[in-house]
């Protein structure tokens, strides 16, 4: 029988350390709060600020967006070889299930998390799991691994260090590959401190060593193993994961039995693309030249060999993916994960990371991903919670148009839920500006308005949102440039 | 941009709001490409370039304010506006809505692809025809690249040659000139707080900098910076740059306004 996790003990303590927003929590409630009011406690807590100088900080010293020289061909292959796999996705798959098997792996296809969930639950129930050591996986926050396992008796342990901070105060990760960006090493410590019953400081080094040792036993005692994937190669059946702490060499070698969780998209085409891939994943995502670790699994332990699990298993998981395929958004499949463009957008970092963003993945690939993959109907507004500056496309590694996408989704958006009084109120407005004389009449109008006192305009409907927390501008002047004109024009 | 001979008759496009609410951005540009010795054209029938339905998800209205733009500007040999994000929508915007099965057509994609190369920022047709303009004005200003003209348009070198030309002006880079101010069209009235919270990130840069101005070619931005600065944000005059290079002009002239329009003018 396997003794609970060490690492979670006293985790219980932490949970009223901090009062953490709603829409943090790693339960999403099935329907959400409008997303303006949401952003706007989110831009108001305290944290946020530090937060959003913390990512701009970091967008500006790893130089996100600028790809100089050799980079840029390095972009131009990765874009490329995403696309290469994405042509022939179902074939990859094949040959990544054969080669898989062929490595002495088992292959579960999932077409959603209920059949994901449920293959887990036949393994870990068969072996008796009682716990379970992890390391990062995004896919599992997508199907809420954790809550199921858990609701079957296995405890989870997250073996990222930032996920780790993360689980313990029970918050979803607030970014792709750095889940605690939204915390000071303060919080950290304070949460630490609470596990410990003492105090730890808040010295990194300290805090990190104490990570490592409550860990340490849970590796030894785990009953499986559960990681995500980076990118599994279809010629070999290869799966790459990538790690800066070491924990996916510990997930998937000490445990007897190594669930790897991936969505489709994430198989890559052949071995030699990871010479591409794997670079320009550290480097969009941690500004890395190459990660501290890159562990490669290719199967589970051999005859003659010291260490590996016994089992071996593969969840495939689609979850929507394969409607992408195809569309306008198929590129969004292209995404590695990285999290660069969530560093790069101004937004992200003004709301305070990728809580506010209701679901699991926030910022520019989330508001793409999220409408086109999540059933709750609130989430199709995400392409929204954007200023569509740009940033995230230049950020990105493998060239996804993003903000090109958030302005279709928006289309899309529309398409499916404008009234027919909103359609005919744009198009009489688009008929009015086109016409010479609708315009004139809105020059007019505006030039009349603009003896209103400030106090007036700021209530007028047109004033919107924008009177909470600017001056109105001036349209005393309204015109001004077709006053004196030399000539009628040609039109 | 490969810089031929400086077009004689261009079309000014002053963007739906320089005309309704910067008319200095407007009737600055008009004031520079005159003291060109350039012709400049302003269409009556101008009026917005559609951009703000296209990003709100209304591809038909933004359709229709297109094909109108394209009817007043098509003609000419050359259109210059004082909004990055406007011509952006022109470069950028136009094509992707003629490629839509829905509204676009492949007549529009043509019109498109005749009319975009002719279309010009303001700073880029400067940048590249006005090296011999006098401008000269004493002060130190910031720039705020806007985002669709810096990665839409793909322009950030103009405006700092154009800036460059001006005797006694100090351009400071600020750290964040880069960085998005919040304004993003409807974005800005659909979350006011975030969007004021960015720009507050923005002018607090701009005002820890000690500038005369902040400047920049996007009179979006600017109403957004100015307005959130009026009321309660951090303390910053902005000013349109063709406003700015308009008085650099005066300035140049001499108060009394006898100077020289222009010194010589290379045969380009």
């Amino acid at each position: 029988m396997s003794p609970r996790s060490s690492a979670l003990a006293g985790a219980e303590r932490v949970g009223t350390d901090r009062e953490r927003p709603e829409y943090a929590s790693t339960h999403i409630p099935p329907h959400r709060r409008p997303l303006p009011l949401m952003v706007a406690d989110a831009v108001h807590r305290p944290e946020t600020e530090t937060t959003r100088a913390r990512l701009s900080l970091r967008t500006r010293e790893w130089d996100i967006g600028r790809w100089p020289g050799a980079r840029a061909e390095q972009r131009e292959r990765a874009a490329y070889l995403r696309r290469r796999t994405l042509a022939d996705l179902e074939g990859n798959l094949a040959r990544l299930t054969e080669n898989i098997e062929a490595n002495g792996g088992v292959v579960h296809r999932a077409k959603d998390a209920a059949e994901a969930l449920a293959a887990i639950e036949r393994i870990v129930t068969r072996r008796q799991a009682q716990l379970a050591v992890k390391s990062k996986s995004m896919v599992s926050e997508e199907i809420h691994l954790n809550d199921h396992l858990t609701g079957l008796g296995v405890e989870v342990v997250e073996t990222d260090l930032g996920e780790y901070i993360v689980q313990i105060a029970d918050e979803r990760p607030a970014h792709i590959v750095a889940p605690a960006v939204h915390l000071s090493r303060t919080d950290v410590g304070r949460r630490f401190s609470a596990i410990a019953g003492r105090d730890l400081g808040d010295d990194p080094d300290d805090l990190a060593a104490f990570a490592r040792e409550q860990l340490r036993e849970d590796f030894r005692n785990a009953d499986v193993g559960i990681s995500g994937v980076n990118f599994a190669v279809a010629e070999t059946g290869t799966l790459a994961l990538v790690t800066n702490e070491g924990n996916a060499d510990m997930v998937t070698s000490q445990p007897p039995v190594h669930i790897a969780v991936m969505t489709l998209e994430k198989v890559v085409q052949e071995f030699a693309d990871l010479e591409t891939l794997l670079p320009i994943l550290s480097k969009a995502g941690a500004n890395q030249e190459i990660t501290v670790y890159q562990t490669l699994v290719n199967g589970p332990r051999r005859e003659g060999e010291t260490d590996g699990p016994e089992e071996l298993h593969v969840v495939i998981l689609d979850g929507g993916r394969s409607d992408i395929v195809g569309t306008r958004y198929e590129e969004a499949l292209a995404c590695i994960r990285c999290g660069a463009c969530q560093t790069a957008c101004p937004v992200f970092g003004a709301v305070g990371g990728g809580h506010a963003y209701g679901n699991v993945y926030g910022g520019p690939i989330g508001a793409v991903i999220t409408p086109l993959l999540s059933d709750r109907p609130e989430d199709r507004d995400l392409p929204y919670l954007s200023s569509l500056c740009g940033a995230c496309g230049d950020a990105c590694p493998v060239k996804i148009p993003l903000p090109d996408m958030l302005v279709d989704l928006r289309a899309d958006y529309q398409e499916e839920t404008a009234s027919p009084a909103t359609r005919a109120a744009w198009r009489a407005w688009a008929r009015t500006w086109a016409s010479r004389a609708g315009f004139a009449a809105t020059i007019a109008g505006a030039r009349a308005s603009a003896v209103l006192p400030e106090r007036v305009l700021r209530r007028l409907p047109m004033a919107g949102g924008w009177a909470r927390g600017r001056s109105m501008p001036s349209t005393k002047d309204a015109g001004q440039m077709r006053r004196r004109r030399r000539d009628g024009g040609r039109r | 941009m490969t810089a031929g001979p400086m077009p004689r008759r261009v079309a000014l496009f002053a963007s739906c709001a320089a005309d309704l609410a910067m008319a200095p951005a407007a009737t600055g540009a008009k004031r520079l490409l005159e003291a060109l010795g350039v012709e400049v054209d302003v269409p009556a029938g101008q009026s917005c370039c559609g951009q703000v339905a296209l990003n709100s998800g209304h591809r038909e209205p933004a359709a229709t304010l297109a094909r109108h733009w394209l009817d007043t500007f098509a003609g000419y040999e050359a259109v210059v506006s004082p909004s990055g994000s406007c011509v952006s929508t022109v470069h950028h915007g136009y094509p992707r809505l003629a490629a839509e099965e829905s509204v676009g057509s492949s007549r529009m994609a043509e019109r498109v692809a005749a009319t975009a190369p002719r279309t010009y920022e303001l700073t880029q047709f400067l940048a590249t025809w006005g090296a011999d303009l006098a401008l000269e004005l004493p002060a130190r200003v910031g720039w705020h690249d806007s985002c669709h003209m810096l990665r839409m348009l793909g322009e950030k070198q103009s405006p700092r040659t154009v800036l460059g030309r001006v005797r006694g002006l100090t351009l400071h880079e600020l750290e964040n000139a880069e960085s998005c101010c919040g304004f993003g069209g409807t974005f800005a009235t659909k979350f006011p707080e975030l969007s004021c919270a960015m720009g507050d990130a923005k002018l607090g840069a701009a005002a820890a900098a000690d500038l005369d101005y902040l400047v920049s070619a996007d009179p979006g931005c600017l109403l957004h910076l100015g307005g959130r600065s009026r009321a309660g944000g951090p303390e910053v005059p902005v000013i349109h740059v063709a406003e700015l290079l308009s008085r650099a002009l005066d300035h140049a002239r001499g108060q009394d306004g006898h100077g020289e329009t222009l010194v010589e003018r290379s045969t380009a």
